[in-house]
């Protein structure tokens, strides 16, 4: 079994796996280079005439205000939930009366991290996979093919738009999330808990920096551009029929959730902790 | 008008074209036959563009495309409509939307004026008062027609047919191949259709080209085609289990 020898002799690995799987390689770098070119092409695209507004303004419509729904819900709940832990966490390792020192650590955490986290990952799955499934559709029914013979080139109508209306409401959303889920811990520790409302706020204000908003904020314009491209790029390499774009559609939603991970953990390390 | 010199095309280990050399004269209409699977959808798709080629050459009124970048195939690809197999009309545009979609790109006409002229070219392939429609909302030879009238609409000097007859009744069929005459004979294009269907190949065709093994093997009027003495084409044309061709592929 080539795969039980390329665990069990270490120094042999990378020459077994190249060996026995050299297609895994080849698709790894071609991907990878299909994706690398996808996004050249359209960031060279975005500064082009013409634009194609009325396809941007479907998009904002549909990756925005549609998604909204989605968001303030997970928003919400991550609030709660959020609000909740922190809750435990201060009454059990600081002690009873601490729990309204809590509100500054659940904005912070919730900006800078879970609502960025939720509103990229809940994208990803809504409108990363339709982005995915409808330009697969079109490639597979010659659709896009079509665009070309008419004029209108590809990248520019399909990818652009969808890049820029993903770059500019997925910060509108975090800011939007940032609101519900401050709102969700604010409505657990002091409405439903009975925590001092006047310290929580204070201790809230004292402590979240307009950074904290910001970085969350940054990092949601970056994973809006990662489902976007991967969402595209998915559709436009989709083949084989209904099946092609069934595998498209979960690539997409599967590969930008877990770019999304991956980068966060590095933009949260290179973005400063605070500018001050 | 359309010059094909030597275009090999490979996707992967599969050779598909091997050496396609074809000349297609202006005003003529070129009907390409072969088996399914055979390469004619990949050998159009070169004309204008959509494919670049391994090796050899293609010109246009005499500009070699195939070494085009994208923005200058543009102005090459306007001299071409297309009507695709299965119409590929965009879905979520009407279709008027469709018919005016390349007017809107390709000339400087006003919206009133693109108006006038998506009528006349949804009238030219006989229908009216479906401009609001969705493309689902139409039946397969009303799809063709839509796609025909989007393809004519900006007055292209060729026009590529993918297997037009595909997919539909006789009789639509039938309709279909009265259009591409129609074509021809009112706005003098020269058309490149590729089918295996010989009924429409007879009907509009002015000479026929038949793709075997990535090569045009036979080149002639509908009436040398018939009278050929070439086993593949004889084949071929009467449509017979038994012979040269493999049945395997």
């Amino acid at each position: 079994m080539p795969g039980l020898l390329i665990w069990n002799t270490a120094p042999l690995n990378l020459k077994m796996v190249l060996r026995t799987k050299p297609s895994l390689f080849i698709l790894f770098f071609q991907q990878l280079g299909e994706l690398s070119l996808l996004s050249f092409k359209s960031f060279g695209n975005i500064f082009r005439r013409p634009w194609e507004k009325k396809i941007f303004l479907q998009q904002l419509e549909e990756v925005g205000v549609r998604s909204l729904p989605v968001v303030s819900l997970t928003a919400a709940f991550g609030g709660l939930v959020y609000g909740l832990q922190t809750y435990v966490a201060f009454h059990r390792y600081v002690g009873p009366g601490s729990e309204a020192y809590g509100g500054a650590v659940i904005s912070l955490g919730l900006a800078k991290e879970l609502i960025p986290i939720l509103v990229g990952l809940m994208v990803a799955g809504r409108v990363g996979s339709a982005m995915a499934a409808e330009i697969g559709t079109m490639k597979i029914t010659e659709q896009v093919d079509a665009l070309f013979t008419l004029g209108a080139d590809p990248n520019r109508y399909l990818v652009v738009p969808r890049v820029m209306a993903c770059f500019i409401m997925l910060p509108c959303l975090t800011l939007f999330g940032d609101f519900i889920g401050m709102l969700g811990g604010y409505l657990y520790n002091v409405v439903a808990m009975g925590v001092n409302r006047t310290i929580y706020v204070k201790n809230t204000l004292l402590y979240l920096e307009l950074w904290d908003i910001l970085s969350g904020v940054s990092k949601a314009a970056v994973f809006g551009v990662i489902i976007a491209l991967i969402g595209c790029w998915q559709g436009l390499t989709a083949k084989g029929g209904a099946e092609g774009v069934g595998r498209a559609t979960t690539r997409a939603a599967v590969l930008s959730s877990i770019s999304i991970l991956i980068v966060n953990f590095f933009l949260s390390k290179l973005l400063p902790a605070s500018l001050g | 008008m359309i010059r094909i010199i030597g275009i090999h095309k490979a996707f992967g280990t599969q050779k598909v074209l091997r050496g396609v050399n074809l000349d297609v004269e202006r005003g003529e209409t070129m009907v390409i036959i072969g088996r399914s699977g055979s390469g004619k959808s990949v050998l159009i798709k070169h004309l204008i563009g959509l494919i670049k080629p391994d090796r050899g050459e293609i010109y246009v009124d005499g500009v070699e495309i195939t070494r085009l970048n994208e923005r200058e195939i543009h102005r090459t690809t306007r001299k071409f409509g297309m009507l695709f197999q299965g119409a590929a009309l965009f879905d979520s545009l009407t279709v008027a939307q469709n018919v005016g979609f390349g007017l809107e790109r390709y000339t400087n006409y006003s919206s009133q004026e693109i108006k006038v002229l998506i009528k006349d070219s949804l009238a030219k392939v006989g229908l009216r008062d479906v401009e609001n429609v969705m493309p689902y909302e139409l039946s397969g030879g009303m799809k063709k027609r839509v796609g025909l009238a989007r393809a004519i609409a900006y007055k292209p000097e060729i026009i590529l047919y993918d297997e037009p007859s595909t997919g539909i009744d006789p009789i639509r069929a039938d309709g279909i191949n009265e259009l591409i005459i129609m074509m021809k004979k009112e706005l003098g294009v020269t058309s490149v259709v590729i089918t295996h269907d010989m009924v429409s190949a007879y009907k509009v065709a002015d000479r026929i080209a038949m793709l075997y093994e990535g090569e045009i093997i036979e080149t002639g009027t509908p009436e040398e085609i018939r009278q050929t003495s070439n086993p593949v084409v004889q084949q071929f044309i009467h449509g017979r289990a038994e012979g040269p061709i493999e049945q395997c592929c």
